[in-house]
């Protein structure tokens, strides 16, 4: 068996020393290793979104990347969404929109949200819907999802527009 | 009370509750928006194992040996089981919730014995120290295979010169065993009326044949399931499903132990739409963790889901219908055949009872077979047998409709099922909505509105779902604090913690929030079946309802003490006890007092109900299909359904939506496609094609009340028919959009442009 | 998943060292959403698998009047956030914003798509049809192929063991000129090319007159096809539908499809003269009338 590696990486913000071998995906290595479970698998394959997780502030399926791979990185998971005590507007607004049903898909949706509306503080709803489709969801059929993803936006730009007028 | 809207939102619709009908936080959303939530694959107990299943390559063959010993010697391997090691429960019925199998089956399905019957069939299981050296390991198993000749096509499996599945399988012809091996497992037939005398009534009748594909549930959360055998005998079971206490009985049947020796902890539920009831996993992971002392983990990939789990059969079914002059439905005549994959027992039966349930047909006969192929073993999904029933006879209505120039609304107006109406199949309906349901599709705005454009189509369809009832229980324990821990032993696949919660909450006149609902093991609860059948909300309801119930008699009790009052002088009422003479405790106050003095209150609710009630959805569509590719563009989509009651709208609502997409991804891409030697070369999401979120537009949900006579707070279950009727509301949009009948699901580009191709041929033989 | 080594090399001579060296097969790894799906699947079983992502040189991406340079390991995101790439090499912009989702587009390499030489690979028909020469590294040095050229099979194409792709180059956008890719997929994202076809039209001063195209078509063939005599017959016409439908029926004439879950042959070849006729529209409209 090929030697195991040490990883030196940060994930939510915190430096981890993983030691795992070549073949693990990061994804095995987070739920696994790490008992970080709140970042789902679906396929394995790329294909559905469940296992999204921001590497270097980008979207990822952790699936398709070996754990190797993060070495230097940045890594952000669901666990890692939440400040403080306190919910993301994202979480607060699939909470109110009733945005889950049986919420497999749930992580991933706000990791993909988190990482849109960086890039895109407003989108309209083909935009949301276009950078969202590497997301499945078999329960909802997309609407409270995409009602909570634009309304997530309107609470952070609120959020922002308070915050500019505190400082 | 037909209220037909879309402003619940933030409003309470019903005046007279002060709980049912808001939208509050469900209770464990923190949990499921965080990644707290455990679901099944979340846990590791200590000194777990991880388990691999060894799975057949081909659709049909005979196992002449398993040589295990290379993958036995590999280091870090601890176990393997075959079927070998499952207890043969024999020949033998039981009832899993939603529908019956036969334990030989079952046993049968879970590791092949002499035979595979599918590609992706269980053969063997490794219990190995890492998921890689397990599947490395399986890999190593040598099984010597005799390949046989297979069938995977419901009409060639019924030829008699078919491969035959089953030696020992005779055909069930119309209630008497037939003589002679057969791949037809049953036949049989509903009749009311006198048929050829309804039809010679009629002035038009129309006669299709359909076909429909295989179709998977397609949950996002693969199936997994973790065991530990204790040396005492006792096993516990750690899963997602549907069902805790039908896991509990499946197991104890196939490993050969009482029920009582086995636990089964339902963890968090990615999803199952009638998938997760059947058990794959979760016997191996017990017989592997006696061999090994060990918890073992075992979980599915997604082509295991795929190729190896149950979805809804692919069907061939002929409609014929007749029509008076008047617009009114004279006879009705139905074929239906559903492929039953590997063991008999797909669900035909429904399907028949649905076919023609939307309607009060004088005169129907309807003739049901279930065909064994080489797929994997059908199982429920989501109004089994509707959607498939529903494609046939909504098409064939639209038809009709055509031909007596009548709007398809105002034709299922006029031949609606209502009260007292009597199925083919026997069942006279109680109240229920068919004509609401109908009604508010006619009078949305949705209808209202003309479309226009090129080839573009406006096209509807109803359907019909059952529901039922079975057992529930519920126990609830009033807090000091004035809260109530409630618990429950339904699963829960999409928010009824809180639809739950609710109905106790309302009965008792407290908040929704004052509630704790928890999901808890088979040991905690008392019996309650699956989560399926759109049975939780309305049965489980109602046991919360009894425990509420109980808990107000135990406090008048209470009150009556407190008081010195004779308990008929007091009421519960406006959530507290009232008395003469103005005496009143909240529900708060009398929580505090109790604790101070005397025995806790625990309620209880235990139910089997009938009475559930059928549902009944509209569906109108507008799709606009690209003439030259021959694919299919939702444009708008609204969905009427009676629902009863809605407790908790948002999820109601989001229960039509998700049900309303999965109809269209059965529509327009969906499908198990084989090649000749029987193996499925799409079992991943990428080639399964399930909708994404740029696949649809916005689905708007019109939520119509025609309240349940049969259920304390009038619910109806939600859950299941809003499948039902989008394919054929499709089909019917595309024929107004292009002018081609689509008989055949899904309607994917590559077949509706070679209809759309034949048309135009026909038309202009020159072109 | 089977057992293998992992290397992150910094040079390209030390990745093109580690390929040869591996006694078994080595494999380029750059944004793994092919590779990493295959060593699960158990299709490729290297010994050593080696991370380019770390190489400087196959990181470039540089715009500027002699063309574009492009580095095998340079993820899709990077090139269609790029507004002057998405405004000279529009096509190779539509094909980097659709392959995957936006998670696979953070990963997914052109050139990765390229080297796992899919017959229905998303970037191949834009990079024949924006001219790309593919620079390949190897024990004997380096070599440059035209990418019509590169695939030779289905997953097989012209690099030898121990070879690396470095960059893709593409000459300038020439003036007037408009690409355009597309595909059909029955949905709307996240799905395998049915058809594809890229395209480069180049008009004349006046814009009513083609002076040059070139036509590439994906999934109808073994390998991506550049569709050389519908490209030809275009040169010195005007782009009226009849044209565009003529050089359509040309491509067609090229597709040899097969059927399979995600098509029939019919649909194919259909579908390949009406993708032909819109793509070769929208280069006309973009050569028109740029970004």
């Amino acid at each position: 068996m090929a030697k195991k590696r040490v990883v030196s990486t940060t994930i939510n913000g915190k430096s981890i020393e993983l030691l795992c071998e070549p073949r693990q995906t990061l994804l095995e290595v987070l739920r696994d290793n790490l008992d970080l479970t709140g970042t789902k698998e679906g396929c394995s394959n790329g294909n559905c979104g469940a296992c999204t997780v921001l590497m270097n502030g980008r979207p990822v399926v952790s699936c398709l990347v070996l754990a190797m791979e993060a070495e230097g990185a940045s890594l952000e998971t669901i666990e890692g969404v939440a400040q403080g005590g306190d919910l993301d507007p994202i979480q607060q607004a699939f909470l109110e929109n009733a945005a889950l049903q049986c919420g497999i898909c749930t992580p991933g949706f706000i990791m993909s949200t988190k990482a849109l509306l960086t890039e895109n503080p407003n989108p309209t709803e083909q935009e949301a819907r276009f950078y969202l489709a590497g997301n499945l969801c078999r329960c909802t059929g997309y609407d409270k999802i995409i009602r909570a993803v634009l309304d997530s936006a309107q609470r952070r730009q609120a959020a922002l527009a308070a915050e500019r007028q505190h400082s | 009370m037909a209220t037909a809207n879309n402003d619940l939102r933030h409003t309470n619709g019903h005046a007279k509750y002060k709980v049912i009908g808001t939208r509050p936080v469900r209770h464990d959303g923190v949990d499921k928006v965080t990644g707290r939530a455990r679901y099944g694959a979340d846990i590791h107990p200590s000194g777990m194992l991880y388990g691999v299943v060894l799975r057949s390559p081909h659709a049909h063959a005979r196992i002449r040996s398993i040589d295990t010993s290379k993958a036995a010697s590999t280091p870090g391997v601890r176990a393997i089981v075959t079927n070998k090691d499952l207890l043969d429960p024999g020949n033998r019925m039981v009832e899993l919730g939603e529908g019956a199998v036969n334990l030989r089956h079952l046993n049968h399905n879970v590791l092949a014995a002499d035979k595979v019957y599918y590609r992706g069939h269980a053969v063997a299981c490794v219990a190995a120290d890492s998921i890689h050296i397990a599947e490395q390991a399986a890999a190593l198993i040598c099984v010597d295979y005799e390949v046989l000749p297979c069938v995977t096509d419901v009409q060639a499996a019924m030829d008699p010169k078919a491969p035959l599945l089953h030696a020992d399988l005779f055909t069930e012809e119309l209630g008497k065993i037939g003589t002679k091996p057969s791949n037809i497992a049953k036949h049989f037939r509903f009749e009311k009326g006198d048929v050829a005398a309804g039809f010679s009534k009629a002035k038009f009748v129309v006669e299709r044949e359909f076909k429909t594909s295989t179709v998977h549930q397609g949950y996002i959360e693969p199936h997994n399931a973790t065991a530990l055998w204790n040396p005492d005998g006792h096993i516990t079971v750690w899963c997602s499903t549907q069902g805790s206490f039908t896991v509990r009985q499946q197991v104890a049947e196939l490993v050969g132990v009482p029920i009582s020796h086995v636990k089964v902890v339902p963890m968090e539920i990615g999803g199952g739409f009638g998938g997760k009831i059947r058990v794959y996993l979760e016997p191996i992971a017990a017989v592997l963790s006696r061999k090994t002392g060990a918890p073992v983990k075992v979980v599915m990939s997604r082509a295991d889901v795929f190729e190896a789990t149950g979805p809804t059969p692919g069907s061939y079914m002929k409609v014929k219908l007749g029509v008076d002059a008047a617009g009114l439905i004279t006879a009705g005549e139905a074929q239906i055949a559903f492929e039953a994959g590997g063991f008999p027992g797909s669900p035909v039966g429904a399907a028949a009872m649905c076919v023609f349930a939307c309607y009060e047909v004088p005169n129907g006969k309807i003739d049901g077979y279930d065909v064994v192929v080489n797929r994997p073993q059908m199982s429920a999904y989501r109004a089994p047998g509707a959607t498939q029933a529903a494609f046939a006879m909504e098409t064939v209505i639209d038809e009709v409709c055509e031909q007596l120039q009548i709007d398809p609304l105002e034709f299922r107006l006029k031949n609606a099922a209502k009260e007292g109406t009597r199925r083919v199949d026997g069942p006279v309906f109680p109240r229920i909505g068919m004509y609401e349901a109908t009604l508010a599709a006619r009078d949305s705005a949705h209808y209202k509105t003309p479309l226009t454009g090129k080839h573009r189509g406006r096209g509807v369809a109803s359907g019909f779902w059952f529901n039922i009832g079975l057992k529930s229980c519920c126990t609830a324990t009033v807090n000091a604090d004035g809260s109530v821990s409630l618990v429950e032993g339904s699963t829960d696949i999409g928010g009824s913690r809180t639809s739950i919660a609710m109905q106790l909450a309302e009965t008792l006149g407290i908040r929704a929030e004052d509630v704790v609902p928890a999901v808890v093991d088979t040991d905690s609860v008392g019996y309650t079946d699956v989560t399926g059948g759109s049975r939780v909300t309305f049965a489980t309801g109602w046991a919360a309802y009894e425990a509420a119930r109980d808990i107000q008699r135990q406090l008048i009790n209470r009150a009556a003490q407190i008081w010195e009052r004779k308990t008929e002088e007091l009421t519960y009422q406006d959530g507290g006890v009232s008395g003469p003479n103005g005496l009143r405790m909240t529900f708060q106050e009398l929580a505090a007092e109790v604790q101070k003095h005397g025995e806790p209150v625990v309620g209880r609710g235990a139910v089997d109900p009938e009475g559930c009630g059928g549902a009944f959805a509209t569906h109108v569509v507008d799709v606009e299909v690209d003439a030259e590719t021959g694919k299919v563009e939702i444009l708008r989509y609204t969905a009427t359904q009676d629902v009863g009651t809605a407790i908790h709208p948002s999820y109601v609502e989001g229960q039509i939506q998700g049900g309303a997409v999965q109809g269209i991804g059965w529509a327009l891409n969906e499908e198990y496609f084989y090649d000749a030697q029987g193996v499925m070369r799409n079992s991943t999401f990428l080639d399964y094609r399930m909708p994404t979120a740029l696949d649809l537009p916005m689905i708007d949900p019109v939520i119509v009340e025609v309240p349940n006579p049969g259920h304390p707070y009038g619910v109806r279950g939600v859950g299941e028919v809003p499948i039902v009727p989008p394919p054929a509301a499709i089909a019917n949009a595309i024929y107004r959009a292009v002018g081609v009948r689509m008989q055949e699901l899904p309607m994917s580009p590559p077949r509706v442009l070679k209809q759309i191709l034949a048309a135009i041929h026909t038309s202009s033989p020159r072109h | 998943m089977r057992d293998f080594d992992y290397s992150a090399p910094t040079s390209v001579a030390e990745a093109v060292r580690l390929l040869n060296q591996s006694p078994g097969a080595g494999r380029p790894l750059a944004g793994g959403t092919d590779l990493i799906d295959q060593l699960r699947l158990g299709r490729h079983q290297p010994e050593l698998v080696v991370d380019i992502k770390r190489i400087p040189e196959l990181n470039v991406l540089e715009l500027s009047s002699r063309g574009l340079r492009l580095g095998a390991a340079v993820p899709c995101s990077r090139i269609y956030s790029d507004a002057g790439i998405a405004q000279e090499y529009a096509a190779l912009v539509d094909s980097a914003r659709i392959i995957g989702g936006v998670q696979i587009q953070n990963r997914a390499s052109v050139g990765g798509n390229l080297c796992n030489s899919g017959p229905a690979a998303d970037s191949t028909p834009s990079l024949i049809a924006l001219g790309a020469r593919a620079v390949i590294a190897g024990p004997q040095g380096t070599r440059e192929v035209p990418v019509e050229e590169f695939c030779t099979g289905p997953g097989k194409n012209v690099l030898h063991r121990g070879e690396v792709l470095v960059e893709l180059r593409f000459p300038p956008r020439p003036a007037n000129s408009g690409s355009h890719y597309r595909r059909f997929i029955p949905r709307n994202e996240m799905d395998i090319a049915v058809v594809s076809v890229g395209a480069l039209v180049e008009l004349d001063a006046s814009g009513e007159r083609i002076k040059s195209a070139r036509i590439a078509l994906g999934a109808v063939g073994p390998t991506p096809l550049f569709a050389r005599e519908a490209s030809s017959g275009l040169a010195g016409r005007s782009p009226t539908v009849e044209t565009l439908t003529e050089a359509a029926q040309a491509a067609q004439a090229i597709a040899t499809p097969i059927d399979d879950m995600r098509g029939t042959k019919e649909f194919r070849r259909h579908v390949t003269g009406v993708l032909v006729r819109r793509v070769l529209e929208e280069c006309v409209q973009r050569a028109r009338h740029p970004a």
